[in-house]
């Protein structure tokens, strides 16, 4: 627990760590992508305002 | 999955937290600007916000597209018309529905954006203090607002734009090589990986953004102009709340107030 202990992940095998750490990491790109990119009129609709004000590539 | 649990809790408050400021801002800097270009939009019969013609969902129409802004007084106004309430499919309703979904919108992202945060953090140690969070917020700020910012500045509705998909592939492709480029000269001590990571932010820059056949629209300079001090300032707001609420958070979830590292490189 050395630096365990200052660590989100106590006592993880460092594979399992970089694993874990990635899956969030694609699971966030998966959402933002999802809202900000996705070429669905509907969610495009949705997330409008919300795309100009980010300055994502919108229309 | 322990860590993952972790890091998507500690994501999803921050993200949460920084999601609703954002939303606030925006309420207040951005969506006014964006409802005053639309009153612009609607009078020039709604080219370049047609998005139909970009997805390519509506041929007829992309042809008279790349033209520009003169040609919209040419475009019939029967398929002006008609084309956005075929093609355009749901949209939330103005005033509160539309205000529900920004917000949401805002939410969701800003958990999504705390999730890379979070995940990428800690692969270099995690960020632990509200002040080390504010560094990393910067970090965020410089590879997916201003990187990308660059070439693409934020654009109102109405205003003329390259197709969607070459636009969208450039942001992506800037924001990686941004986010690379810093993460070597903060946590790689060579030279040589600098240089490398110099090259990697300026490289997108020289190949360029896809740029709109003509730059011609009714949106006035001004308005425009005051759009992108809006979104450049929120979106800086947003990445520093993100990073500091990441910092706090993680404090509290991992029970330890120390200083993990005073410094971030």
């Amino acid at each position: 627990m050395n630096t365990a202990s200052v660590s989100l992940g106590a006592s993880v095998s460092s594979q399992s760590r970089i694993m874990q750490l990635a899956l969030a990491a694609l699971l966030g790109i998966f959402v933002v992508g999802f809202v900000g990119f996705s070429h669905i009129d509907a969610v495009h609709n949705a997330a409008h305002d919300y795309r100009h004000s980010m300055a994502f590539p919108c229309h | 999955m322990n860590l993952f649990r972790n890091v998507v809790f500690v994501a999803a408050i921050a993200g949460l937290v920084a999601g609703i400021a954002l939303a606030c801002m925006q309420a207040y800097a951005t969506v006014p600007l964006i409802l005053k270009a639309e009153v612009y939009e609607k009078a020039g019969g709604g080219h370049h916000h047609d998005h139909a013609a970009n997805t390519g969902t509506s041929p007829a129409m992309s042809s008279a597209e790349p033209v520009g802004n003169a040609m919209s007084s040419a475009v019939p106004a029967s398929t002006e018309a008609a084309a956005p309430t075929e093609d355009e499919g749901w949209a939330p309703a103005d005033g509160f529905e539309r205000f529900a979904f920004n917000v949401v919108a805002n939410i969701v992202t800003g958990i999504g954006f705390a999730l890379i945060l979070v995940a990428v953090s800690e692969f270099a140690g995690g960020i632990g203090s509200w002040r080390q969070g504010v560094f990393w917020g910067l970090a965020g700020f410089a590879v997916f607002t201003l990187a990308p910012g660059l070439g693409l500045p934020p654009e109102l509705p109405a205003m003329p734009a390259a197709e969607l998909l070459p636009r969208q592939i450039w942001w992506i492709s800037t924001v990686a090589a941004t986010a690379v480029g810093l993460g070597l000269i903060a946590f790689r001590k060579s030279l040589p990986l600098a240089i490398l990571a110099v090259v990697l932010i300026v490289a997108p820059h020289v190949v360029g953004a896809p740029q709109p056949v003509s730059f011609e629209t009714a949106i006035p300079e001004g308005l425009h102009h005051q759009f992108v001090v809006a979104v450049t300032l929120t979106d800086l707001v947003f990445w520093l709340v993100l990073g500091a609420a990441v910092g706090v958070v993680r404090g509290r979830f991992t029970g330890t107030s120390t200083s993990l590292r005073d410094s971030f490189a």
